[in-house]
C-alpha cells in the first residue's frame, strides 16, 4: 500500500489477551483468588474462535498463542506496514459475557490496567478503548472516570449486541460521561451471548453470525436515534467498529423513509436520521463489503453523501485482506486522506491534533 | 391570479372540509374554527388524498421524554403515510424546505361584492343575501 495519506490513523485493531493468566496481576486479591478457586480457565465466547479464519490472516497467525497477543508481531505486522503513526486498540475479551456486575467490572479494570502497562506504555503509536462493565451502567460509569485521566484512553467500548437495545436511558450515564470526556463510544462486532445472535433465534453456523452482526448495528443505530440519544447529548460521537458500511445508505433511506410518517411517538428526533448520522454515527472502514467492481463502490460511497463517515482500519490481525490492500481500490485520493487522517483526529479529539486545532476542550 | 367563489359558506362549518375543483385542481378547503384554509389535495408523497387526513396538533420536543403539544387541528396528516403538513402554509414537516403542497389563500366575502366580479363562480350560484368562500388562484 502507499498511502496518499503519509501516518494515516488505524482506528481499529485488536491487541489480544494472551490468556486469562495475564491478567492475572491486574486483579485485585479477592478476584484473583476466585480465579484459582473457581478454576476459570478462559472468558471465552465464540465470537472470533481461534482457529476460525476471519480470526486471524494466516501469515499473522503466530505459530502458537493469541493472534494478536505479541507486541513485537503487532508492530511489524499492523503498524510498520501500513505507515500507520496511531493505531486505536480494541481489546475484543469476555468481560460482557459475565452475568456477575462485580466480577464484570473486576475483569474491565484489570483488562484496561494491562492494556496500559503492556501495550501503551511500551508502545506510543497505541492509544486504547476503555473496556466497561455495561452490565451496570454506574459500574461502567466509575470506570470511564478511572480511565479517562489517562488521555491514551480515546474510546469507551461497547459490544453491538448486550441485553438491550443501546438508545435505552439505562444507558445513558455512560454517554454523558463520554460526553463529558471528549471520548466517543465505539461499539465493536460482538456478543455477550445472553440472547441470540440474530432477531430469529440461533443460527447454526459461525457464518450467520458474523453476517448477521451487520443486522445488529442497524438495530442498534436505529436504536440510538429512536431514544434520542444524540438529541440528548449532541455532542457525542458513535464510531461503528466492524460493521461494515455498504448497508448503511440504504438503511438510512428505510429509516428516514419511515420516520417522516411515524415520527409524532419520537418528536425529540427533529431531524432526518441521515442528518444525525452525518453530525454524530461514524464507521471503520474494515471489512469492506465491496461490490465486485470500483465503481460499484464508488456508487455505494456516494449514497453515503459524505465523505466525513469513514474511518481507516485494519482490523488486525482479522483476515478482512490480503497483503497491504487495506484501502480498497479506487478511492479518490482526497477520500483516502480523509479516512485516513481527518476523519479520524475530528472524530477522537483526544488524539493530537494538527497545530492550530487546539487540544480537546 | 383570479379569485374562484367554491361554495356558500354555510356550505363549509366550522370543523368541516370540502373538496372542490378550481381550473381543473382538486383543492381540500378547511373551516377551522371559523378559519379557512386551502391545500392542493395531492399529498406530495405519493399522491394521497390530503382532503380526507386527520387533522392533528404540532407535536415538539426538546429532550427525550417531553411532549410539547401546540396547535390543535393545524396540522394535517397524509392518510396514506402519516406525513405531516402545516395547514397554514402546506410545508411538511419532515422537510420543510423541499417537500410542500400547495397552500391557497381561502377568504370569506359578501355576495354582494362577488356578484360584481372579478370573481369567477364556475359551480356556485352566487345571490347577494350569503357569504361566499372565495379561493385566490
Amino acid at each position: 500500500m502507499t498511502p496518499p495519506a503519509a501516518g494515516g490513523i488505524d482506528c481499529d485493531i485488536h491487541p489480544a489477551v494472551p490468556s486469562l493468566q495475564a491478567l492475572l496481576p491486574y486483579l485485585d486479591e479477592h478476584w484473583r483468588e476466585q480465579v484459582v478457586t473457581r478454576g476459570l480457565d478462559e472468558l471465552a465466547s465464540i465470537a472470533y474462535p481461534n482457529n476460525s479464519p476471519l480470526t486471524a490472516r494466516p501469515d499473522w497467525r503466530p505459530p502458537s498463542g493469541r493472534p494478536g497477543a505479541d507486541l513485537a508481531r503487532l508492530r511489524a505486522e499492523a503498524l510498520d506496514p501500513f505507515g500507520t503513526s496511531i493505531a486505536i486498540a480494541n481489546c475484543l475479551y469476555g468481560v460482557q459475557l459475565l452475568y456477575s456486575e462485580d466480577m464484570a467490572a473486576a475483569f474491565a479494570r484489570a483488562v484496561n490496567d494491562w492494556m496500559a502497562k503492556e501495550w501503551l506504555d511500551r508502545e506510543p503509536r497505541l492509544r486504547a478503548s476503555i473496556v466497561v462493565p455495561v452490565q451496570n451502567p454506574e459500574l461502567a460509569v466509575d470506570e470511564i472516570e478511572r480511565c479517562a485521566r489517562d488521555p491514551r484512553f480515546v474510546q469507551v467500548l461497547l459490544l453491538v449486541m448486550g441485553d438491550s437495545p443501546l438508545g435505552k436511558r439505562r444507558y445513558w450515564p455512560i454517554y454523558a460521561a463520554a460526553e463529558r470526556h471528549g471520548l466517543p463510544i465505539g461499539i465493536h462486532a460482538g456478543s455477550a451471548y445472553h440472547t441470540p445472535p440474530t432477531p430469529v433465534g440461533w443460527p447454526s453456523y459461525y457464518t450467520e453470525d458474523y453476517v448477521a452482526q451487520a443486522q445488529a448495528f442497524q438495530t442498534q443505530l436505529t436504536s440510538l436515534i429512536c431514544e434520542g440519544v444524540f438529541t440528548r447529548y449532541p455532542n457525542l460521537k458513535v464510531v461503528l467498529l466492524e460493521s461494515g458500511f455498504t448497508w448503511l445508505p440504504a438503511h438510512l433511506w428505510r429509516l428516514t423513509k419511515y420516520w417522516r410518517g411515524l415520527r409524532m411517538e419520537i418528536p425529540w428526533v427533529d431531524r432526518a436520521p441521515t442528518d444525525i448520522v452525518r453530525s454524530n454515527v461514524r464507521l471503520s472502514l474494515q471489512p469492506v463489503d465491496a461490490p465486485p467492481d470500483r465503481d460499484g463502490l464508488l456508487r455505494i460511497i456516494d449514497h453515503m453523501q459524505s465523505d466525513e463517515l469513514l474511518l481507516f482500519s485494519t482490523d488486525y490481525p482479522h483476515w478482512q485482506f490480503d497483503g497491504d490492500a487495506a484501502l480498497p481500490e479506487g478511492l479518490p485520493d482526497s477520500l483516502v486522506r480523509k479516512m485516513m487522517l481527518d476523519n479520524p483526529r475530528a472524530t477522537y479529539r483526544r488524539l493530537p491534533q494538527p497545530a492550530g486545532l487546539g487540544a480537546p476542550g | 391570479m383570479s379569485r374562484h367563489i367554491v361554495a356558500p359558506v354555510q356550505d363549509i362549518p366550522p370543523g368541516s372540509r370540502k373538496l372542490v375543483t378550481v381550473k381543473g385542481r382538486p383543492i381540500a378547503i378547511f373551516n377551522i374554527g371559523g378559519e379557512y384554509f386551502g391545500l392542493l389535495n395531492r399529498c406530495p408523497h405519493q399522491g394521497g388524498s390530503l382532503c380526507e387526513g386527520r387533522l392533528t396538533g404540532l407535536l415538539e420536543s426538546s429532550r427525550p421524554g417531553e411532549y410539547r403539544y401546540t396547535r390543535q387541528g393545524e396540522i394535517l396528516r397524509c392518510p396514506w403515510h402519516g406525513w405531516e403538513f402545516d395547514i397554514r402554509t402546506g410545508q411538511s414537516y419532515c422537510d420543510p424546505e423541499r417537500i410542500r403542497t400547495r397552500a391557497y389563500a381561502v377568504n370569506v366575502e359578501p355576495g354582494r361584492l362577488v356578484v360584481e366580479g372579478p370573481y369567477v363562480a364556475e359551480t356556485v350560484a352566487v345571490s347577494v343575501e350569503q357569504d361566499y368562500v372565495v379561493v385566490d388562484m
